[in-house]
């Protein structure tokens, strides 16, 4: 009964005062909307860093071959050939963080099938490349142990290559593929995995056996990279610390020497998006804060004028029986009234921003529920904190001095 | 004989500071009011006439010396808050500036004072409401805004809100001071009609022809009693507004 008439009298006495009402929320609303906004895009694209990261395969590790250093000239990184098949068995038989390892050779090359070409990146690899890379195939089969050791003339296709040889429609498994004159049948495509972080399509690829690049295409020594996966996502900077010390045995580097190898795994790339996209999603809190709290000031200053310009009527109240809990919870009601209301309308619009930034402009969105009690949650309390002061300052009032105020 | 009596003051003092100077606006005041009275203050500006006002209608929190008992309850020992309460639950309170929120029909100012009272319920509300705007001749108004009313009507509906409660006492600070004559005895005819069914009234006023229409006229001079009188010719309100000159048309609609 008591809060029902105190609910009445605040929206009283601010139903009176709309367009001031109103222009006092615009701050918390445009607070509210702000945290809710900006935390919605940041969390987009901290989600969005993380699936792609995933689907690189996050346990991966990568061994690449190391830079150039001849006469005090560097050439950047993978310009020296060192990594060798040897390498790759090592790390397979010593390092007890990995599970699965495989030398990987490619080369870009000119792909013919039918009257279509198209110039796409073949990968050899053995078949724990698709376990790695974290590649399914979603028509047909990977290449068996068999097709490895006979250097078998068979590839899995990206649906890229597969669009682009044989149109979206068709199966490509069975084809024949020519890559480099030498002819090759497709015996699986990829699942459809789209751009990485980075931009680049994951599906503009072709994947042979391991042997049948390295001998039949590229008749070469040396490998482009070892790809191994971590036991788990945890045990990622050990795995890395073991290969790069056995690697440093395997090339015999005395301890003065520079490694002539690149060890690099997704975590580290990933911790850094992630760490950026941190900063980002603390900055964008940051600004949303400041601007609740602008928000707050702006309740804070509305009130102190409203206390003072209705010194009289607090008097009036008084007079009639408002006791000086009455007067505080009749202003504070109102700074709660106006905070929680800008909060709601904050929350809305600000859902509404997040949901057409993600639809014009290309970001994913994340809308929290977190995000939205805490900024509800915030914009109630700055109600509170910033109508208490007003409201105590009305509350005190001695009843003569209020009704004789001019 | 004790229980009749409503107002019971006792050698109240009250001084204000102002800067190093001590002014002694009320100087050793007793006074006795029962119940049923109808008493005029009067005094010229600075007697201590309105300043007495404001204690005996606990309106003012600052300390007085002496004692002061509304009702049997002694005033001066009680807080903010029962003093709150007394003030919504024994007195009625008319203003010379009429006192009523701007902005807000007559019917909810008039039921401003049941806000904060929690035994009413709404409905009660309503209905007590438009029972006292009725009881001043004002049931057709109950919607208007204070801005829309003449400056007697402002003054009737601030009388409604007074009775609302059922007050013991209505204090009343210079009820007329605002209004022409034909209105300022529409106001004395409510008081006597109010008087007579036992409600207490106590007014401040400064014109003489208007605390003729009271039954006893105190007057206050340098913050003390100079007298306490019966009044010797009563004014009653029925009769003299028949005789006043009739200015304008709405005056006899009125």
């Amino acid at each position: 009964m008591r809060i029902l008439n105190l609910l009445k009298i605040a929206y009283r006495s601010l139903s009176k005062n709309k367009l001031r009402v109103l222009l006092t929320m615009l701050g918390i609303i445009i607070g509210v909307a702000s945290v809710i906004a900006m935390l919605a895009i940041g969390q987009g694209s901290k989600q969005n860093i993380q699936t792609s990261m995933a689907s690189l395969g996050i346990n991966s590790v990568m061994i690449f071959p190391g830079s150039v250093n001849s006469g005090g000239v560097r050439g950047g990184a993978g310009t020296y050939s060192t990594l060798t098949q040897k390498d790759a068995d090592a790390i397979a038989a010593k390092c007890e963080y990995v599970t699965d390892v495989t030398p990987v050779v490619s080369k870009s090359s000119q792909v013919i099938a039918g009257n279509q070409n198209w110039h796409t990146n073949v990968a050899g690899g053995l078949n724990q490349y698709f376990t790695i890379r974290n590649l399914t195939v979603a028509v047909g089969n990977t290449f068996s142990t068999t097709d490895e050791h006979t250097a078998a003339k068979v590839c899995v296709i990206g649906q890229t290559v597969s669009t682009n040889l044989f149109g979206a429609e068709t199966n490509p498994v069975g084809k024949f593929i020519r890559i480099n004159s030498i002819p090759f049948k497709v015996i699986g495509l990829l699942a459809v995995k789209g751009q990485n972080s980075f931009g680049q399509d994951q599906d503009d690829i072709i994947v042979a056996p391991f042997s049948t690049v390295m001998k039949r295409m590229l008749s070469t020594m040396y490998l482009n990279a070892i790809l191994a996966s971590a036991t788990s996502e945890k045990d990622i900077q050990k795995a890395e610390a073991q290969i790069s010390s056995i690697m440093r045995i395997q090339h015999k580097l005395t301890p003065a020497d520079q490694d002539d190898f690149t060890v690099r795994s997704q975590a580290d790339i990933a911790n850094t998006f992630e760490s950026i996209s941190n900063v980002m999603t603390i900055l964008l809190a940051c600004i949303a804060g400041i601007s609740l709290m602008v928000g707050g000031i702006g309740i804070m200053n509305i009130m102190l004028v409203s206390v003072t310009e209705r010194t009289r009527e607090i008097g009036i109240r008084m007079a009639v029986g408002a006791k000086s809990i009455d007067i505080l919870f009749q202003f504070i009601t109102e700074s709660i009234f106006i905070s929680v209301l800008g909060g709601l309308i904050g929350i809305l619009l600000g859902i509404f921003i997040a949901l057409l930034v993600g639809r014009f402009g290309g970001w994913p969105v994340v809308i929290t529920p977190t995000s939205i009690i805490l900024s509800f949650a915030f914009s109630s309390a700055v109600g509170i904190f910033f109508g208490w002061y007003p409201a105590r300052k009305a509350a005190n009032l001695n009843p003569i001095d209020a009704l004789r105020y001019e | 004989m004790a229980e009749s009596i409503l107002i019971d003051v006792r050698n109240m003092q009250k001084t204000y500071k102002l800067g190093d100077m001590e002014v002694h606006a009320l100087r050793d005041v007793s006074l006795t009011i029962n119940k049923g009275e109808f008493v005029a203050i009067m005094g010229p500006s600075g007697s201590g006439k309105s300043t007495f006002m404001n204690i005996i209608g606990c309106l003012d929190y600052h300390p007085a010396n002496g004692e002061y008992f509304l009702d049997g309850e002694n005033v001066f020992k009680m807080n903010k808050d029962q003093l709150a309460e007394l003030r919504n639950r024994k007195i009625g309170f008319i203003f010379q500036s009429f006192n009523i929120l701007a902005r807000t029909s007559a019917i909810e100012n008039v039921e401003l004072p049941m806000l904060y009272n929690s035994g009413v319920t709404a409905k009660e509300r309503k209905e007590r409401a438009l029972a006292a705007l009725k009881s001043v001749g004002l049931a057709d108004r109950a919607d208007h805004m204070p801005n829309q009313l003449s400056g007697g009507q402002q003054q009737r509906v601030a009388i409604a809100r007074s009775l609302v409660n059922n007050p013991l006492v209505i204090m009343a600070d210079e009820p007329t001071g605002n209004l022409d004559t034909r209105s300022s005895y529409e106001i004395m005819e409510i008081f006597q009609e109010l008087n007579d069914k036992g409600i207490t009234i106590v007014m401040v006023t400064h014109e003489t022809d208007i605390a003729q229409f009271a039954k006893t006229n105190i007057l206050f001079r340098d913050g003390m009693i100079v007298t306490n009188v019966p009044v010797a010719v009563r004014k009653f309100a029925k009769e003299e507004i028949p005789k006043l000159p009739v200015l304008d048309k709405n005056d006899i609609l009125t």
